[in-house]
């Protein structure tokens, strides 16, 4: 699930080889590769770690797969973002059914401090492309 | 109901510069000095036109408001929403972003954003979308807040507020911010930086609670501006209940300084980087930084009815009627002013004053019940003495010593004349002091009354102008303003007991003066 929304994500970012759907069914040509440019923004962005080739031979697969959707016709037809558009989004009463289980919660906590979790201070940046190990950096 | 954090309306600001208006296009040579195109009183002013020619650029402040909606349980999770609690006792499962839950919407927080959309005359976007923005930070345990990017619940309204243009607090000029859109939000949790030990301490009671994210247009100039349209927001969400709207008055204060400091604020959090030595811009809004928004999986759109569309055969708690919230709106802070101000005879400033101390108005409203003495008058007394006695002692009116009972009490007093103005503010220091004792009871105490015989005040007069040689010849002269000195001097005699009014008439006749009607007080 989480190559597939990297993949979408990355579709929706880079400029498009060609046409965008609807216009037939054939097969799309072998897509460019992607970017170090993206490679890194998405490493900063969803703290991935590509490691190697294969990870990002991966993430190419992944772009692959869902451009298969290019082969379906969609003209005329309005873009579905859920499953579950048909359905009903149950409405909960406002009423208090949870909590209370501050042990339970921090029992799985590596470091806790009198009932709180405990975290690194703030963000941390991901150094730059020149300054950190990545094979990135070679391609 | 009882989510009073101190961050419960926050807001961003975003401060650009755009064109000045009114003033046409590009021109040709400088331009004069007076056709400067100056948008309001903002301590920056407008930055000159420079040899483009052009027109002057005139700040402008967008406002995005975070307020806290005032519910019993989460917004998509049944754990408590309370103020100050143990770290980490009202977080469930779901809050904590552990695998295998999933998000549940709370009725109560939609009716909130209904209601508030409705009061601020918003179209209610009867299908709303719920969405994942995506940013990493501790306190967001999920990795994602989920939120309503694409389609909100409620845009396109309007905010009209109103502001005093002048520090006499006479003339107050109305304007008007439009908002963008409503959306409902989660909340994050909380972190404590421990800087000492280099580490992060989080809680996350706070994380997943119901906010509405209110978006204002760039329509205003300045902090004043921004200010008071904040404030006029907040008693609107005070009085829908939809929010408590509690926001420290130091950080109104804090971002109106920065903006007027001439600085634009980034909305960003800022971390700090030991290899340079220096703070980096972390989430950066207005650069880099992308939230890879997409459709938040687990659910499914959002559904309003009204009266027309209503289902015939759904079960009740599942469906939300806007037009049934609609109509039991309560009278929103502006209607409550045009009702005073009508009701009762007084200013629209006097309105403003009123609204803007919680229990005033009603207070106000409970002596005037109690008492004949004339609406107009009494809010005076509430205004000038009351309030400003309970804001020398931070008093809130709930808190008051005097209730609204003893005041309309000793306004009889002195609407029947039987003390007069300055002994009724001798007695109200008195009843300050919340000993138990009744108007009446201080009046006799202290000898207050006023001299009801004529004859003895008549010989009292008699006596001082006797004794006033020098005082009584610059009257008899034209110097009618000395008369205030003979009146003083009787007030003094009496003990502050005769009816200034009284006083002044008797001597006139006596000295066969005749002076002009000074309306009384």
């Amino acid at each position: 699930m989480r190559a597939l929304a990297l993949a979408r994500w990355v579709r929706a970012w880079r400029v498009p080889v060609r046409g965008h759907s609807g216009h037939g069914a054939h097969r799309p040509p072998p897509q460019q590769k992607v970017s170090v440019e993206v490679l890194d923004h998405l490493e900063h962005l969803a703290l991935v770690d590509f490691r190697d080739s294969e990870g990002v031979e991966r993430l190419q697969k992944a772009i692959e797969f869902a451009d298969q959707l290019h082969e379906v016709n969609t003209d005329g037809v309005e873009p579905m973002d859920s499953v579950l558009e048909d359905r009903c989004l149950y409405l909960r009463e406002d009423e208090v059914t949870e909590g209370n289980c501050t042990k339970e919660l921090l029992q799985n906590a590596r470091e806790k401090v009198e009932e709180y979790f405990v975290a690194p201070p703030g963000n941390i940046p991901l150094p730059k492309l020149e300054e950190r190990d990545t094979f990135l950096q070679g391609s | 109901m009882a989510a009073m954090a101190a961050r419960a309306c926050g807001g961003a600001w975003r401060r650009g510069w755009q064109r000045g208006r009114g003033v046409p296009g590009p021109a040709l040579g400088p331009f004069p000095r007076g056709q400067r195109a100056v948008a309001c009183n903002a301590r920056g002013g407008a930055v000159p036109a420079g040899k483009s020619g052009l027109a002057p650029w005139v700040p402008v402040v967008g406002l995005e408001i975070h307020a806290q909606i005032s519910s019993n349980s989460k917004l998509f999770s049944g754990s408590q929403v309370q103020f100050a609690a143990p770290p980490n006792s009202l977080v469930s499962f779901f809050d904590a972003s552990l695998p295998g839950t999933l998000p549940v919407l709370n009725r109560r927080c939609v009716e909130a954003a209904v209601m508030t959309g409705l009061a601020l005359k918003c179209s209610i976007n009867k299908k709303s979308l719920f969405d994942r923005k995506h940013y990493f930070y501790a306190d967001l345990p999920a990795g994602y807040q989920i939120t309503q990017q694409r389609v909100p619940i409620a845009v396109n309204g309007s905010l009209s507020y109103s502001l005093c243009i002048d520090s006499k607090m006479s003339q107050m000029v109305t304007k008007t911010v439009r908002i963008k859109q409503i959306q409902l939000e989660q909340d994050s949790g909380k972190s404590l930086h421990d800087d000492t030990r280099s580490q992060t301490l989080v809680d996350l009671n706070r994380a997943g609670v119901g906010l509405m994210e209110v978006v204002m247009e760039p329509d205003m100039c300045c902090g004043e501006e921004a200010a008071a349209a904040v404030r006029e927001l907040q008693l609107i969400l005070q009085t829908l209940g939809s929010s408590q709207a509690v926001m420290a008055d130091y950080e109104i204060q804090r971002q109106i300084e920065e903006l007027e400091n001439g600085g634009t604020i980034l909305n960003e959090t800022r971390a700090f980087d030991s290899k340079l030595g220096c703070t980096v811009p972390m989430r950066d809004k207005e650069g880099k930084q992308d939230y890879r928004f997409m459709p938040e999986p687990n659910l499914p759109p959002l559904i309003l009815y009204d009266a027309k569309s209503l289902p015939a055969n759904m079960n009740h708690q599942q469906v939300i009627n806007i037009d049934w919230i609609h109509e039991r709106l309560p009278d929103l802070p502006s209607v409550k002013r045009e009702k005073l101000v009508e009701q009762y005879g007084i200013l629209p400033e006097h309105s403003f004053a009123l609204l803007n101390e919680d229990g005033l108005a009603e207070f106000y409203e409970n002596v005037v019940k109690q008492t004949r003495m004339k609406p107009k008058r009494v809010i005076g007394w509430v205004l000038n003495n009351l309030l400003s006695y309970l804001k020398q002692h931070s008093l809130t009116v709930k808190e008051s010593p005097v209730s609204s009972f003893l005041l309309a009490d000793l306004l009889n007093l002195l609407e029947k004349k039987e003390i007069s103005s300055t002994a009724a503010k001798q007695v109200l220091v008195e009843l300050w002091k919340g000993e138990g004792k009744t108007p009446l009871e201080i009046v006799k105490e202290q000898k207050l009354q006023l001299l009801q015989d004529q004859k003895e005040l008549e010989q009292i007069c008699q006596a001082v102008i006797d004794r006033q040689e020098n005082e009584v010849m610059a009257i008899k002269a034209g110097n009618l303003k000395v008369l205030n000195k003979l009146i003083g001097l009787v007030q003094r005699e009496t003990q502050g007991r005769s009816n200034p009014v009284l006083v002044k008439q008797l001597l006139e006749k006596k000295l066969e003066v005749a002076t002009r009607e000074k309306p009384h007080k």
